[in-house]
């Protein structure tokens, strides 16, 4: 038995019938194709995941695409704007926030959120902020100032 | 994940008389519990009834001397309330500190209390409150709820609907926490209200319980010094390749103390 799930995807309305154990993720992906979105895990631990449901960073490899009916959802390919990155983005770059990239786009979606709700955030709530975002490549230093970095410029 | 068959219901109502006429249903709200043991086939429901949408089972109030938090109540919701800052700053604290950002923005009470983990946050704080458990039919004391390993009272067609916390001259929680999974390896909620001290512990065994010659000792003197020599014997504690039984006997005692200690400068 299929369930129609409806919900708006980085701004645009989508509609479609599912099979009711979709994962968010896998309809991102697989469906909608926004292959920006990156599972690591498969089982909610490193964060690649992350997207925003409703304005809040949530895990989409841990939650049905059905329990976002009608939720406004935001995934990395819809934070820039005219073609400039996002400043959250920018900071990850300036700051070689990045070695291989697998884990940014998880890492950016959750500092965004942070960064609405701690618009100064300190070194320490940033550290405390990424624990459920694993980076295997950078060691987090640079990942921390990109993030700080990022939340200045996002006030701008 | 095997198959099911999903359902939305909007109101309570719906939910109850859903859970009624569908075989085999299970009920769904964050998702951080359930979607893992789905994805293991630890469990294989034929229909999942999403509690998700039913508006009327979220929300804090704070009346008089006891604060309600609706069963769909997000962790990130408690961590940022101001009625459980002023009621329970330490809910608000052991709400903060569970799992990581986007899980407390994702996973409820409801389903924290409902699921039982012998190390999850929450029961420490209802058992170490005396909260009331508040169903679709009826209301659950905290000493009655929860009954073992992932095991409560609920029955089959039994809905989570609020939690009655009472309001405590002065409680705290001090977790000693896995740093892989953030869950406790032993978490102690201390709470004292009119004299009536409280002590809670969850991790060390398959189920969350009070320590009464902790208690007892505190309701004489709320200081940590009273409980020092207090040792809950390792017996009956969980052994693991994160700590032992004796290990976590010990850690009973120096984090029920350190909760004191923090109960005492919250005040
Ligand atoms: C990476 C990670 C880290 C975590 N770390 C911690 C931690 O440190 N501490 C901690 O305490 N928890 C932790 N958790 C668990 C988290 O708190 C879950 O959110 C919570 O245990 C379950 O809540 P849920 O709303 O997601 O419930 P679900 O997963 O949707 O449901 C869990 C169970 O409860 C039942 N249920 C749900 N709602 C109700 C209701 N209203 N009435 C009756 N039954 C109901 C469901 O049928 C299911 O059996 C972690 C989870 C993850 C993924
Ligand atoms: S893929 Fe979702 S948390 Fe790792
Ligand atoms: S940059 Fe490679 S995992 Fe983070």
């Amino acid at each position: 038995m299929g369930v129609t799930v409806s919900m708006t995807v980085n701004g645009a309305r989508v509609s479609a019938d599912l099979d009711p154990r979709t994962l968010l993720v896998q309809f991102l992906r697989e469906h909608l194709r926004l292959t920006g979105t990156h599972v690591g895990c498969d089982t909610g631990q490193c964060g690649a995941c992350t997207v925003h449901v409703g304005g809040r960073a949530v895990k989409s490899c841990l939650i049905l695409a059905a329990q976002a009916e009608g939720a406004e959802v935001m995934t990395i390919e819809g934070v820039s704007r005219d073609g400039e990155l996002h400043p959250m983005q920018a900071a990850f770059r300036d700051h070689h926030g990045l070695q291989c990239g697998f884990c940014t786009p998880g890492m950016v979606m959750n500092a965004i959120e942070l960064a609405q709700k701690h618009p100064n955030p300190s070194e320490e709530t940033v550290r405390a902020g990424l624990d459920g975002n694993y980076c295997r490549c950078t060691g987090y230093h640079n990942i921390v100032k990109a993030v700080q970095a990022g939340a200045a410029a996002m006030k701008r | 994940m095997h198959a099911f068959s999903y359902h939305r219901p909007a109101t309570l109502k719906e939910a109850v008389s859903l859970l009624r006429k569908v075989e085999n249903a299970k009920l769904l709200a964050g998702g951080q519990s359930l979607i893992p043991v789905l994805k293991l086939r630890l469990a294989s429901p034929a229909a999942m009834i999403d509690l998700g949408a039913i508006e009327e089972m979220r929300g804090i109030k704070l009346e008089g001397e006891t604060l309600t938090i609706g069963a769909l109540t997000r962790h990130a919701e408690v961590a940022a309330s101001k009625d459980v800052a002023i009621g329970i700053p330490a809910l608000a604290r052991l709400a903060d500190g569970i799992g990581d950002r986007q899980v407390r923005n994702q996973g409820t009470l409801g389903g924290a209390l409902a699921n039982n983990d012998p190390a999850a946050d929450y029961p420490a704080a209802v058992l170490g409150l005396g909260a009331t458990v508040n169903t679709n039919k009826r209301a659950i004391g905290a000493d009655r709820f929860f009954t073992g390993l992932f095991e409560t009272v609920l029955k089959p067609g039994e809905i989570i609907t609020s939690v009655a916390f009472p309001l405590a001259n002065r409680a705290a929680y001090a977790k000693f926490r896995n740093p892989a999974s953030r869950f406790a390896i032993v978490g102690v909620f201390v709470s004292e209200a009119a004299g009536n001290v409280r002590v809670a512990v969850t991790g060390a065994a398959p189920c969350v319980f009070r320590v009464k010659a902790m208690e007892r000792k505190l309701a004489e003197k709320f200081a940590p010094d009273s409980i020092a020599r207090v040792r809950v014997p390792p017996d009956n504690l969980s052994s693991d390749i994160h700590a032992s039984a004796e290990y976590r006997a010990h850690l009973v005692t120096v984090m029920a103390q350190r909760a004191v200690e923090a109960a005492l400068a919250s005040k």
